[in-house]
C-alpha cells in the first residue's frame, strides 16, 4: 500500500541538484529542477545500477556519473543509449519545509 | 597469491565467467573523494570549448585538403597529407570518444553529429563502440570483460607496430564493416550489445560501405588513389599519434584490479598533443570521473592530484616506463608496473586486488 514517506529537507537539496534517499532496501533520487520543482525517481540508473545522485542535473536530465546515461527525471524516459529501461517516478509534496515521496 | 592462469581475452569465454563469479565484473571501482559543489562545477557542460576546437579541427583538415589536392603530384602535397591523415586518422580518436560520452558539448545534436563523423573516419562502428565503451568503463581492463584492450598479455608487440599504421586495426574494422553490412552481429558483440540496437549496428555499417565503395569507384574513374587519399586511408597514413598516446592509457599496468590509479596513466603532454588527443593524456582523471568535459580535466587533475600517483612527464617518459613492461610481459605475462601513490593518498583497497601477482 503506498504511504508518504519524508524524504528531505527542502533546503537539502540544491538547485537544479539531486540528492540520494535510501528507505526500505531501495534507493529514491530527488531533485530540484530549475524551476524549484521538486520530483523523485529510482536512485539507480536501470543501465547498471549506479547511484544516480553523484550525477548532473542539466535541465530535465539526469546524467549517470558512470556512463553518461540520460534520463528525464520528470517522466523517467531513458534519453538513449547505453540506458534503455525507463526510471521509476514517484509523487512527490513538500510540507511544512520537508520533501515527501509516495512509495 | 600470484596469478597464474594463461590470460583469456575472449568475452565468452572463462576468465570472464571467472570475472563474474568473482566479483570483479560492474565492481565498485576506487573514486577520490571531491566536494559535491566543485564537482557539480566540474561537470558543468559548455558548447564553447568544443566548437572552438570542432572549429579548428574540421577547418584545418579542409585546408590541408585543399593544399594536398592542389599540389597533388608533388612532393609538396606530402606535408599536407602528414597534417591532414593525423587529424582524421588520430584526432577523430578522441572525438569520437568524448562525444560519446557525451561530455564534449553541451547541446545534444553536436555531440551526435561529430560522434558520427569522428566515427566514420576512425573505422569504429557508432552503435558497437558506443556499448563496447561502456563495458571497457565498467570493467576496465578486466580479462574476458573489457572489449578494448589494446595490449593483451603476453603483448603482440608486432600487431602494436602494425597498428602504427592502422593495418591490422583499419582491415578488421572494413571486414568488421563488411560482416555487419551483410547483417551479421557476431556472438561477442550481441555481449554487450543490446538486441534493440543490433538494426542499427547492419543500417550504419550498410551506409559506410556504399561511401567507401562510391569513393573506390571515384578513384577508379579518375585512374588516381586522390580520393582515397582523402577517404579512408587516413585511418592508416595518420593513425600513429592515436596509438602513440592511446598505448600509454593502460598499457603496461595492472589488469583485473578496481582502482583506476593501478590500470591507468596519466601522462603530461605537449599542447599539441593535448588538442589532437582532448586532454584523454589525463586517463586516471577520465576513468574515475567520467562526467567531466575533457576541457575541465586539466582542473580536476589540480584537485585531485594528492590521490594519484606520479602523472609520466612526457610521452617519451611514459614510453621509457612502459616499453620496458611490455618487454618484460613477453617472459612473464603476471608483470606489471604497480603505481607508488603520494604519501596523502587513499591507499589501494588490497582486498579488492588479492588476485593480482605484484613486483
Amino acid at each position: 500500500m503506498a504511504q508518504w514517506i519524508e524524504a528531505c529537507g527542502a533546503g537539502d537539496v540544491d538547485e537544479e541538484d539531486v540528492i540520494r534517499f535510501d528507505h526500505g532496501g531501495r534507493v529514491y533520487a530527488i531533485y530540484r529542477s530549475p524551476e524549484d520543482r521538486y520530483f523523485a525517481t529510482d536512485g539507480l540508473c536501470t543501465h547498471e545500477q549506479i547511484s544516480l545522485a553523484d550525477g548532473l542535473v542539466m535541465d530535465d536530465i539526469i546524467e549517470c556519473p558512470k556512463h553518461n546515461g540520460r534520463f528525464n527525471y520528470q517522466t523517467g524516459e531513458a534519453k538513449g543509449a547505453p540506458v534503455c529501461v525507463n526510471l521509476r517516478t514517484y509523487p512527490v509534496k513538500v510540507e511544512d519545509g520537508a520533501v515527501f515521496i509516495e512509495v | 597469491m600470484a596469478q597464474t592462469a594463461k590470460r583469456d581475452y575472449n568475452l565468452l569465454g572463462p576468465s570472464s565467467e571467472a570475472a563474474i563469479a568473482s566479483g570483479l565484473a560492474a565492481a565498485e571501482w576506487y573514486h577520490t573523494e571531491v566536494d559535491r559543489k566543485q564537482m557539480k562545477a566540474l561537470m558543468q557542460r559548455s558548447d564553447g570549448p568544443a566548437i572552438r576546437d570542432t572549429v579548428i579541427w574540421l577547418g584545418s583538415m579542409l585546408v590541408l585538403a585543399a593544399g594536398g589536392i592542389y599540389f597533388w603530384g608533388s612532393w609538396w602535397a606530402v606535408p599536407f597529407f602528414l597534417g591532414y591523415g593525423v587529424l582524421y586518422g588520430s584526432a577523430s580518436d578522441s572525438r569520437w570518444h568524448e562525444c560519446g560520452h557525451g561530455t564534449a558539448f553541451k547541446t545534444r545534436w553536436m555531440n551526435n553529429v561529430v560522434y558520427q563523423i569522428a566515427c566514420f573516419m576512425i573505422m569504429r562502428n557508432p552503435v558497437t563502440w558506443r556499448w563496447s565503451h561502456a563495458r571497457h568503463h565498467t570493467d576496465t581492463v578486466i580479462v574476458g570483460r573489457d572489449p578494448e584492450i589494446a595490449v593483451m598479455r603476453p603483448p603482440d608487440l608486432f600487431r602494436v607496430i602494425l597498428n602504427f599504421f592502422g593495418i591490422l586495426d583499419a582491415g578488421c574494422a572494413m571486414l568488421d564493416m563488411v560482416r555487419n553490412a551483410a547483417g551479421v552481429v557476431t556472438p561477442e558483440e550481441k555481449s554487450f550489445i543490446p538486441e534493440m540496437e543490433h538494426a542499427k549496428v547492419i543500417r550504419v555499417a550498410r551506409i559506410w560501405l556504399a561511401i567507401y565503395l562510391a569513393t573506390l569507384a571515384l578513384s577508379l574513374w579518375m585512374g588516381s588513389i586522390l580520393p582515397l587519399m582523402l577517404i579512408g586511408l587516413p585511418r592508416l597514413y595518420g593513425a600513429w599519434h592515436h596509438v602513440l598516446t592511446g598505448l600509454l592509457q593502460h598499457g603496461g599496468l595492472a589488469d583485473n584490479v578496481t582502482d583506476h590509479r593501478l590500470n591507468s596513466r596519466s601522462v603530461l603532454m605537449n599542447p599539441v598533443s593535448r588538442f589532437i588527443y582532448w586532454n584523454m593524456n589525463y586517463h586516471v582523471e577520465h576513468h574515475m570521473f567520467p562526467m567531466i568535459p575533457y576541457h575541465a580535466l586539466p582542473q580536476l587533475h589540480e584537485l585531485i592530484k594528492h590521490d594519484l600517483p606520479t602523472p609520466n612527464k612526457s610521452i617519451i617518459d611514459g614510453y621509457r616506463e612502459m616499453v620496458p613492461a611490455f618487454l618484460r610481459q613477453l617472459r612473464n605475462e603476471d608483470y606489471f608496473l604497480k603505481r607508488e601513490l603520494p604519501a596523502t593518498a587513499k591507499p589501494y583497497r588490497e582486498e579488492l586486488h588479492s588476485g593480482v601477482a605484484a613486483e
